[in-house]
């Protein structure tokens, strides 16, 4: 049941049962594309699957996070998406009017992204099932940079930096299945952001490292980082960009924006000669004018992501096994 | 036949605490006394020695040797078998034997004796004022041990080389100072120095003139103008500042960021501490050991106290000095002084000097501190005396790391890693287990890192190589994920947090019997995945079942809920009225702006996980009653709500039960009774009473309804609620009125620095069982 929350209980299952049964080197990594080689230009390809409940929520629905989440995977190895695939479990009953509204607005997502939707599915499953739809979309990109970035190349004295403010589209996402009395001007943060890491690419060759923090948010992603570099990653908890708006339902809520999705941002490790540049890059773009330092890499202690706090204390933000449930007593 | 005048040799071994506390020239001094011949030496397993001479004599030394051994010793076996005598004259100690299996008790650090302090104040004594005097029966010891046997190269004096005279001192046997390994005197020992950054010396040397200053003096001279003074301990920095200035104390409640929660004192003695508190004969005997924790005190009324020491808070926590510095400062200063840790809030307090510069600087004007190395950071403990007795608060510094004997040896030797707050963890093979000084809260990196190197410091000190871990079911305690991480001991056992509270009181009152468990706690991770804390166990250390609970409320927003107590009231309310709370209450009110959206949490059940939380449900009624809406430590609401009760008021609340297996106990029935008399406009005193009795009652109803299904009559109250002292009294009250046999806690705390002795005593017994 916690498996789905995309901390440690979601990691083990996914080490457990598919990466024994699949196992090769091309998965290995556990990165969130693979990137290919079949002669030409590399290739970057990956799936996803959503499952977001509402279908409709402020900024956004199910079909343009379809499109965003599997473009942006793409978009982290440094890959222009070009083409995706569509797969639809819908269950029986789904206003038809809802289909065409969410075809409608991952055509819209494609545009925006430069891919094309080329090939699909749908199947029809009874009521009861797949609350509403499902949509799995898969993707392929194309790598013209000749860097190789992932999450076991974090080193000693990198920075960190996030695109922008955190926790916008999870927060949004709670607040929309309407069962909690909080009003909050929040949409979603869902977006392409393949034009925003070309930029980076292209200003910042140092770049180590890029990660989306989709479920678990940047504390998940952060910790992927540490562990596959064997690196402590050190945060300041007063750079770390949060809307007012987050903030404060997140305070309601009692949740840590730190763990909160996004789906529009990302996290990026680079050399500390080219921070500034990074910075630079991210913040003259409109997608990424409020991206912020956060941190730092260190050496020690490995595998570990601590957060320095207000007074100067330092916290460790560690994965989630499961649901967040008090430790204190 | 033996022959009365054919001398004997017999070889003796002495094991228990019996390094460093003076045997050695004990035994010296008694063989010399009855004439005998032989050699005595330490090795990892204690004290070894060889005895000859007549029959007659030999006896007698055998029988003196554990009738009067000297005050730090505590001796946990003697085995004696003879061996060929060897006709060598003279009583000779031998060297330290290293190697072998390690079963050395290491003594705790201990207040300085009456001996070395009337050196101290001596004008002719050479260490007279010397701030590290100390002997064999006084003095540190666990927290410069770095390794044993316990030999100075061992220790964190290992960089003093004694001086001539010490040397003598340390050397003969006769003398009180032999093999003393922190001796030590101002030509060759450790020196204090006052300084305000590290260039900065402020000693105290008059301007022009070429005299050493008096680092004390100048201390006393700022703590007097009301300065906050960092001062090197036993165990780490603490942080002084004049108890009766308001701004020094103010001053440093705002710098360390610690709002509300009581400053510890130090004062002189226990007349000083009767000018500021009630001190019985058991608090007095608490106060004035050797072990010298700091003491929870029923202060009085107009003592002369900055009120920021303890705002709003009928008791006080009193220590006397335990150090020669201390008693130095003391009686130079004459007058109470806050010593609190020496951390910013939430920190762990400082004991390394690079660090203590660095992160005291913005708290404190001054640094009195010293060149002799901390190895291993210790807190002061805390502790009270109940109906004549000790319990335990917080078990560290004079108590760590003296072992709790078990009733049976462990089968195997069991780590048990504790809980997520007040962690401590422990060890435990053959009778012993060692419960480790407090650790303090793991989240906090600094915290966690002394709980894996202590852990791996007290493996190296005891040599045990656990073969089995104890871990608690919280998926997200940094102490279980330590746990699972420890694959190289073979065996796991997962113990629940309330079960190992009820274990730990168990094996605190060396109880081998099942009993009912009440279990009256903060939060901890139960079977069923949500969270308990109000508990009726049926259980000894190899099951347990649980008979009985708290009816379970939303937890509104998590952790919030927990830092926030008005969610709690805001969650009650909502059961206690079917949800439709009345909206007329100071409560809702108060927090107008959130209050609908957190019922709305509550009731969607996002991140508001179920619990049977006893102190959830005096949180709520500390929110209630307007005591706290927001809390700044751990248990403060309830703390605050216990302060309020008005002992002579009359009547209790009632509470109902769903009957079955388990009961459920309605504590919204409590609530509904709270907001009936708010209604009626009843002193918010007189229903903090009512609401404690109710609780209390309900303790002896389930306990009833408990002994019905099992047939068990002896209850054991563990958890971290148990500290309350009103609740407590009216508990047991009720209990043995009702011919319960109650068993409360004496040698570990009822709160989570208990856990890690119940995980061990639950995976032993496991163990022995064949369950492991
Ligand atoms: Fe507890
Ligand atoms: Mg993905
Ligand atoms: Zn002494
Ligand atoms: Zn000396």
């Amino acid at each position: 049941l916690a498996h789905g929350a995309g901390g440690k209980a979601t990691h083990t299952l996914i080490e457990a049962v598919f990466l024994e049964a699949f196992r090769n080197p091309l998965l290995e990594p556990l990165e969130d594309q693979a990137v290919l080689s079949l002669g030409g230009p590399r290739l970057a390809f990956t799936t996803d699957s959503f499952v977001v409940h509402p279908l409709f929520f402020p900024g956004g629905d199910i079909g343009e996070l379809a499109v965003n989440g599997t473009v942006n995977d793409l978009a982290m190895s440094g890959a222009r998406p070009r083409y995706l695939s569509s797969g639809f479990i819908v269950e029986e009953g789904l206003p038809t009017e809802d289909l065409v509204r969410i075809a409608e607005s991952m055509a819209r997502a494609a545009e925006a992204a430069g891919v094309q939707i080329v090939t699909g599915d749908t199947k029809v499953v009874e009521r009861g099932k797949a609350d509403g739809c499902y949509i799995n979309t898969a993707g392929v990109g194309v790598i013209s940079h000749d860097l190789t970035l992932g999450a076991s190349r974090a080193r000693p004295g990198d920075v960190v930096l996030v695109s922008g403010p955190i926790g916008d589209h999870g927060i949004t996402i709670m607040l929309a299945r309407g069962e909690l009395d909080i009003e909050a001007d929040l949409t979603s943060d869902t977006a392409p952001l393949a034009d925003l890491v070309d930029r980076l690419l292209a200003a910042a060759p140092g770049v180590r490292c890029l990660r989306d923090a989709t479920r678990g948010g940047v504390a998940t992603v952060l910790n992927e980082v540490a562990r596959a570099s064997d690196v402590a990653v050190v945060l300041d908890e007063r750079a770390v960009p949060v809307r007012t708006e987050v903030r404060g339902a997140s305070e309601i809520l009692g949740i840590d924006p730190l763990y909160v999705a996004c789906e529009g941002r990302f996290i990026a490790v680079v050399a500390p000669e080219d921070a500034d540049a990074a910075l630079d890059a991210l913040r003259t773009h409109p997608q990424g004018t409020e991206a912020a330092v956060i941190g730092q890499v260190k050496a020690d202690p490995p595998s570990l992501v601590l957060l320095k706090t207000e007074f100067g204390g330092t916290r460790i933000v560690d994965v989630l096994v499961g649901d967040p449930l008090p430790r204190i007593c | 036949m033996a022959d009365e005048d054919t001398p004997v040799r017999w070889r003796i071994r002495v094991e228990g605490i019996v390094q460093g506390v003076g045997f050695r020239p004990f035994v010296y001094a008694l063989a010399i006394r009855h004439g005998l011949a032989g050699l005595v030496g330490n090795d990892a397993q204690g004290v070894f020695l060889e005895v000859e001479g007549p029959p007659s004599g030999v006896a007698e030394f055998h029988r003196d040797l554990t009738r009067e051994p000297p005050p730090l010793a505590v001796i946990e076996r003697v085995t004696a078998e003879p061996m060929p005598a060897t006709g060598l004259p003279g009583f000779v100690v031998a060297a330290s034997e290293p190697g072998g299996e390690r079963q050395t008790l290491i003594s705790p650090d201990t207040a300085t004796c009456a001996d070395c302090l009337r050196e101290l104040f001596d004008p002719v004594d050479r260490r007279y004022r010397y701030p590290f005097v100390n002997c064999t029966n006084c003095g540190p010891r666990f927290t410069i041990v770095r390794d044993v046997p316990y030999d100075r190269p061992f220790t964190t004096m290992a960089g003093f080389p004694l001086c001539a005279e010490c040397a003598r001192e340390y050397a003969d046997p006769a003398d009180r100072r032999f093999h003393a390994q922190p001796v030590c005197c101002p030509a060759c020992g450790p020196r204090l120095r006052l300084i305000t950054s590290p260039g900065e010396d402020i000693t105290g040397a008059p301007p022009g003139e070429d005299v050493p200053g008096d680092p004390i003096a100048a201390t006393v001279a700022l703590l007097r103008a009301g300065k906050v003074v960092a001062v090197k301990g036993l165990g780490g920095y603490h942080l002084a500042a004049d108890a009766a200035s308001p701004e020094g104390v103010a001053a440093l409640r705002s710098r360390k960021h610690r709002e509300e929660k009581a400053f510890a004192v130090m004062v002189a003695d226990v007349a000083a501490a009767r000018k500021l508190c009630a001190v019985d004969d058991a608090e007095e005997r608490v106060l004035t050991s050797p072990r010298r924790p700091i003491v929870l005190l029923r202060r009085h009324r107009d003592s002369a106290l900055a009120e920021q020491v303890a705002p709003g808070n009928r008791f006080l926590g009193l220590m006397l000095p335990y150090t020669p510095l201390h008693h130095l400062l003391t009686r130079e200063l004459d007058r109470p002084f806050v010593l609190t840790s020496g951390n910013v809030s939430d920190e762990p307090i400082a004991y390394e000097d690079a660090d203590a510069l660095a992160r005291l600087s913005p708290i404190t004007d001054a640094f009195l501190l010293h060149d002799r190395p901390i190895h291993i950071r210790t807190d002061d403990s805390v502790t009270r005396a109940v109906a004549g007795r000790e319990m335990p608060i917080r078990r560290s510094r004079g108590y760590a790391p003296a072992p709790l004997r078990l009733g049976r040896a462990v089968p195997r030797p069991v780590l048990g890693c504790g809980a997520e707050l007040k962690n401590t963890f422990c060890l435990a093979k053959g009778e012993y287990a060692f419960v480790s000084h407090h650790i303090g809260d793991l989240e906090n990196y600094a915290t966690l890192r002394s709980f894996t190197d202590g852990v791996a410091h007290f493996r190296r000190l005891f040599d045990i190589d656990p073969q089995v871990i104890a871990h608690d079911l919280h998926p997200e305690y940094l102490s279980t994920k330590y746990a699972l991480d420890q694959t190289a001991i073979g065996h796991r056992v997962p113990v629940q947090h309330h079960w190992a509270h009820i274990a730990s009181c168990l094996v605190d009152n060396g109880e081998v019997e099942p009993v009912i468990g009440v279990a009256f706690d903060g939060l901890g991770y139960g079977e069923d995945a949500t969270i308990w804390g109000g508990e009726f166990l049926a259980a000894d250390l190899t099951s347990f079942e649980r008979v009985g609970l708290l009816e379970p409320v939303r937890m509104p927003g998590g952790v919030a809920a927990i830092r926030q107590p008005w969610r709690m009231a805001a969650a009650y309310l909502d059961a206690a009225f079917a949800g439709d709370p009345p909206r007329d209450l100071a409560v809702a009110e108060r927090n107008a702006s959130t209050w609908d959206a957190v019922l709305a949490v509550g009731r969607s059940g996002l991140n508001s996980p179920l619990t049977s939380s006893a102190g959830r449900l005096f949180d709520a009624v500390g929110a209630l009653l307007g005591v706290r809406d927001v809390i700044s430590y751990e248990g403060q609401a309830a703390v605050e709500l216990e302060q309020r009760v008005d002992p002579h008021a009359d009547g209790a609340y009632e509470v109902g039960f769903a009957e079955g297996r388990p009961f459920r106990v309605r504590g919204a029935d409590l609530v509904r009774a709270v907001v009936a008399d708010l209604h009626r406009h009843v002193p918010v005193e007189t229903i903090a009473m009512r609401f404690h009795r109710g609780m209390a009652t309900a303790i002896v109803a389930g306990a009833e309804r408990a002994r019905a299904a099992t047939g068990l009559s002896a209850v054991a109250l563990s958890g971290g609620v148990f500290q309350n002292m009103v609740l407590l009294s009216g508990a047991v009250e009720g209990l043995s009125r009702r011919g319960f046999r109650v068993l409360t806690h004496h040698r570990v705390p009822p709160n989570d620095g208990g856990i890690s002795l119940g995980q061990v005593a639950v995976a032993a017994a496991r163990d022995r069982a064949g369950l492991v």
